[in-house]
Formats: C-alpha cells, sequence, structure tokens
C-alpha cells in the first residue's frame, strides 16, 4: 500500500493538471519529458554516486537517435524511444569505459568535456544533423496505430506521462533490487563494497548504462514531442538544470527528482513570465534558500519542519 | 613564422588572464575543498566595478581597476563568512548547487546594475597601441599582460614559499584539522585566501577584458574554461594552474588560428586527453 499510494497521487496529478491547464499542455509535456530526464540523473547520481555535469550527453544522443530514426527509417513512436534508449545507452557505455575511473572534479569536467565533444561533432555533421538550424523534418506515425499526435499536444502529453510511469517503477525495481542496493552500497563506501566482493567498476558502468538508457528516453521524447532537434540537448545548461532541480528535490528517492522538477520549472516558468529581466534572482534565491535551510532537498522538507517545531516546544 | 609568433604571442597572454583567473579558484578549492562554480562572477564582478568606475565615477583605467579590485576583495570577506562556511563540510552536490546559486544571484544583480549588455573597459592611449620591437609590432596589451601574468606569479610564489602565512597556508592545504591544532587560524587563512583569490579573479577579468569580454553573463560563459584549468593543473597547485594555464591558452589560439572551423572540440579532446593520463591533474597530488 506505502508502494503504491504515491503512484495514485502522481496518477491523479498528471489527470488533474491535463483538466486544469488545457492550454499549457506543451509546458506539461516539456515538465514530463524533464521528470525522466531527471530520474535517470537520479539513478546514476543519487543511487550510485557518479559526480556528472554532463547528463545531456545521453539526452542528445537519444534525441538524435530518434530524430534520424523517425526521418530515414520508420516513424513510429515507440520504435524511435527504444533506438533512443539504445543510443543513450551505448553513448554511455563507451564513455563510462574511461569516466568511471576518474573522482571528484576530475569526473565532473570529463563529463562536461564529453556533452561538449558531442556538440561539437554534430555541429560539424550539420549535413546529417542541421548543425545550428537544428534537426527538423520529424514526422510521428500514429501512437500504437491508434492515436493521432494532435496539434494541442493531448496525445503527447499522455504518452509522456505514460513512459513517465514506467520509467518510474522500472527504477523502483532496480532500485530495491540487489543490484540497487549494491549501487547505495557503493556511494557510501567504495573499500568496503569491494572488500565484500563486489564488482565495483563493473556496478557503476551498468548504473550509468542503464541511467543513460533513461537519458536516452528522455531526448527521444522530447524529439518526438517538439519535432526538432536542436544543438541546444548537448548543452552545458541542460546538464546543469537537471543537477539543480535533482538536488533541490531531494537525491537517491526518486520522488525527490519529481518533486525538484515540478518546482523548479514551474518557478522559472511564472518568475521568466512576470519578469523577464530579474526571474534569476528568484531561481537564485530558491536554490540557495534550499542548499542551507533544507541541505537534504524538498523531500527532506517534513522531517526538517518537525526539527524546528521540536526546537521551538 | 609570423603565424607561429602571433600564435604564441596571443596564447601566453590569454594563458597568463587564464592563470590569474583559475589561480585563486585553485588554491580555494585546493584549502577549502570546495567546488566553486561562482569563482569566475569575481572577475566579472572586477570588470563590472571598474566599468562603472570608469564610465558613471569618470575615473581613469589605473584608479578605476584598483576601485574594482578593492570592491570585490572587501565584498569577498563577507562573502566567504556567510555563503561559503556554511558549505566546507557538504557534500559535492550541495555545494556544485550552492555556488551555482550564488552564481545566479551575481548574474541577477550586475543585469539589474548595469543591464545585460557589454560592460566595456576602454584602456589608457598608452596600453591600447601597438609596440614596434624593431622586426615586429605586438600589441602593448599583451605585453602588460604578460608583465601582470609574471608578477603574479612570482608575488604568489613569495608569498607562498618564504612568508610565515604562507607556511600557514601550507599546513592548512595538507591538513586543515591538523593544522587548527598547531594554532594557526585556520578561518583567518580562509578569509585571507579566499579574498587574495577574489582579488586575482577580479584582476584577470580587468586586464582580461579584452580577451573575455566583461557582461552579465560572464560567470556561466566561461565557468567551464576556467574550471577545466583547475583540473588539468591539478588542485590545489599553483604551479600546476600556470602550466595548465599556457598550455590550454596556448592550444586553444593554436587551435583557433589554424583550423577556425573545427571550433572548440580541440580545447575538450585535450583536457580529456590529460585528465585521462593524470586524473589527479599535472601537478595534483594522489
Amino acid at each position: 500500500m506505502r508502494q503504491i499510494l504515491p503512484f495514485a497521487v502522481l496518477a491523479a496529478v498528471a489527470v488533474a493538471a491535463f483538466y486544469i491547464f488545457p492550454y499549457n499542455l506543451a509546458f506539461l509535456t516539456r515538465v514530463t519529458i524533464m521528470m525522466i530526464f531527471v530520474l535517470s540523473l537520479d539513478l546514476v547520481q543519487g543511487v550510485a554516486g557518479i559526480a556528472t555535469l554532463g547528463h545531456a550527453a545521453m539526452y542528445g544522443t537519444g534525441a538524435y537517435a530518434a530524430g534520424l530514426f523517425a526521418i530515414h527509417v520508420w516513424h513510429d513512436p515507440l520504435a524511435g524511444l527504444a533506438v533512443g534508449a539504445v543510443a543513450g545507452a551505448v553513448i554511455a557505455f563507451v564513455s563510462g569505459l574511461f569516466l568511471m575511473r576518474a573522482h571528484g572534479l576530475t569526473l565532473l569536467m570529463l563529463t562536461i568535456a564529453v556533452a561538449e565533444v558531442l556538440q561539437e561533432v554534430a555541429n560539424k555533421f550539420s549535413d546529417i544533423t542541421g548543425g545550428t538550424d537544428g534537426l527538423g523534418g520529424i514526422r510521428m506515425g500514429r501512437l500504437l496505430g491508434v492515436w493521432k499526435f494532435d496539434f494541442v499536444g493531448q496525445t503527447g502529453y499522455v504518452y509522456a506521462v505514460c513512459v513517465l510511469f514506467l520509467v518510474m517503477v522500472l527504477l523502483k525495481v532496480v532500485i530495491g533490487s540487489p543490484f540497487g542496493l549494491a549501487l547505495r552500497g557503493i556511494q557510501d563506501s567504495q573499500a568496503r563494497m569491494r572488500a565484500i566482493g563486489t564488482p565495483v567498476a563493473r556496478r557503476l558502468l551498468a548504473s550509468y548504462v542503464l541511467g543513460g538508457a533513461g537519458g536516452g528516453v528522455g531526448g527521444a521524447l522530447a524529439a518526438q514531442s517538439t519535432q526538432l532537434v536542436s544543438l541546444g540537448v548537448y548543452s552545458f545548461q541542460l546538464s546543469a538544470e537537471a543537477v539543480i532541480m535533482l538536488i533541490l528535490g531531494g537525491t537517491g528517492r526518486l520522488w525527490g527528482a519529481l518533486i525538484g522538477t515540478a518546482v523548479f520549472m514551474t518557478v522559472h516558468e511564472v518568475a521568466a513570465s512576470v519578469d523577464p529581466f530579474n526571474w534569476l534572482f528568484v531561481i537564485g534565491a530558491l536554490v540557495l534558500a534550499v542548499v542551507y535551510a533544507v541541505p537534504q532537498g524538498l523531500m527532506g522538507l517534513p522531517a526538517e519542519v518537525k526539527r524546528w517545531i521540536g526546537r521551538l516546544a | 613564422m609570423t603565424t607561429l609568433a602571433s600564435i604564441l604571442m596571443d596564447g601566453i597572454a590569454y594563458g597568463m588572464i587564464l592563470f590569474m583567473i583559475s589561480v585563486g579558484l585553485s588554491v580555494t578549492m585546493g584549502l577549502m575543498r570546495v567546488v566553486n562554480l561562482a569563482h569566475g562572477g569575481f572577475a566579472m564582478l572586477g570588470g563590472a566595478f571598474t566599468h562603472w568606475a570608469m564610465a558613471e565615477a569618470g575615473l581613469p583605467f589605473v584608479p578605476a581597476a584598483v576601485v574594482g579590485l578593492l570592491a570585490v576583495m572587501v565584498l569577498s570577506v563577507p562573502m566567504e563568512r556567510v555563503l561559503y562556511r556554511p558549505i566546507y563540510r557538504m557534500g559535492e552536490l550541495p555545494q556544485v548547487l550552492a555556488t551555482i546559486g550564488i552564481t545566479f544571484i551575481m548574474i541577477a544583480s550586475v543585469n539589474l546594475w548595469l543591464g545585460s549588455s557589454l560592460l566595456s573597459i576602454r584602456l589608457p592611449a598608452a596600453m591600447s597601441g601597438a609596440v614596434d620591437l624593431g622586426f615586429r609590432t605586438l600589441p602593448t596589451h599583451r605585453l602588460y599582460v604578460l608583465g601582470a601574468g609574471v608578477l603574479v606569479i612570482v608575488g604568489l610564489f613569495v608569498l607562498i614559499e618564504r612568508t610565515r602565512f604562507g607556511i600557514k597556508l601550507r599546513a592548512a592545504v595538507d591538513h586543515a584539522g591538523t593544522a587548527a591544532c598547531l594554532g594557526i587560524d585556520t578561518s583567518r587563512i580562509f578569509a585571507l585566501t579566499f579574498a587574495l583569490g577574489a582579488g586575482l579573479a577580479a584582476l584577470g577579468g580587468i586586464l582580461g577584458a579584452e580577451l573575455l569580454p566583461i557582461d552579465a553573463y560572464y560567470p556561466l560563459r566561461y565557468m567551464i574554461l576556467f574550471l577545466t584549468v583547475v583540473a588539468v593543473g591539478g588542485l590545489g597547485s599553483i604551479t600546476g594552474s600556470f602550466v595548465a594555464a599556457l598550455a590550454l591558452g596556448v592550444l586553444d589560439t593554436a587551435a583557433r588560428y589554424l583550423f577556425p572551423d573545427v571550433g572548440t572540440i580541440f580545447f575538450y579532446l585535450a583536457m580529456i586527453v590529460m585528465l585521462g593520463l593524470r586524473p589527479q591533474g599535472l601537478m595534483g597530488r594522489a
């Protein structure tokens, strides 16, 4: 029951959002896709403890793979999604082979460099990727052969929400599995896990590949729903914002990734439309308030409030 | 031949600017173990104060630069005490989050104060012309940058190797806890070092405005650049930062001159190769 209740709440919120904001479905879809991306980051960063500022490498590769697949091979959305996942996993595997040996600042810088190099490569091969103009002309077929992607974005939103549920359930299973527990152990102490016989490097690489597949799914969804892939899919800003959203919500617990993404993107959207010149103040203040007041992220807020009340009483 | 000479001259000047801005970051990161993404903000603030002092208060370049430098150093002390001290003990990721938040506030403040346009810093006539060396001419500005870079590294060397402050600083870098047990006031060392690092960043920002133009989004645009110098040089190493800054400066300039269409790919590939070979950086300790 405790496992199912949050999913029921999530479903209720998703349905309510659909009916309350029928004209903001494009934004809601963007939030949902970002949630998938941040969830995949949570597996890598929150559970396995791999510090990265280059998760966009997988997102971008998934986006380009899904876009090119739809244009040149087949316009079926689900097949495109699978292609995006595989592409994200492959790039994570290849880069992970040398990334997983580094730590700390070196690791952060290397992950940034991988995403930047990929962006530069995508820019160079502009006859394939469209370069700075972006990859346009992505046409989507009917979802499961039944539902057409409509102009308002209803199909796109429902599709993204369903994928989000699927990713969420899969990650719950992974985190609860012996593999997930081993990752947690590695985050706490690599030496101890090595001592009890866990192949640390292989587990880390596996989690990076799995997170890469999730990132690829996010990118593929973005390509399918906006029908455009721009060089921005590889941007440092995307990687950094995903990290901000994750830590904002709270790492390692999946629900934190969802809450952090929803709060960050909503505040960003509202602040930027109210005051397009000074919205960065609001984002900065939000981020600092979380770091100094609730270091565990928004997921830790109830416990923190309880502590404050306890101190007063 | 002339291309080679221009590459070297521009590359070394660029490297000196990178060194001045990054060395403070390297030392504070080595000392306090803080991943400080906001460091470029001090370079931007130095440039912004100098721009303001010249455009609004009508000061000539040198006094304006001194105003910019001092303003940043004075501002950095309370910032270290209030904003940075609580995050020393946190993990890497909360530090990343906190310092990105600080960067956002810096950008928003400068944006509100001076707008989002380019904040030009006009060099005095004595610094902006060209010098004729007989066999070829050089932009005077590059020579000043070169001189300033050499002065900074010599000054730092003397400060760290030859003064009591330097001894305490090195002890605190090695192990802050043990240094504190031996009666060294590490929190004062932290504050002074932080102010020094911020001041050097401001100096680099002001002198380098011609190569890395100052505007509100400066700290985000060049964040990766400065962090790369620190990572390649090795945390906490001044010599490492110097070598890494010069190498990356010359390499990046050479790539821009010789292969203008491959963009920044060389820079990042070089970083991947260097960090692949030496994960601790050139002069970092394991």
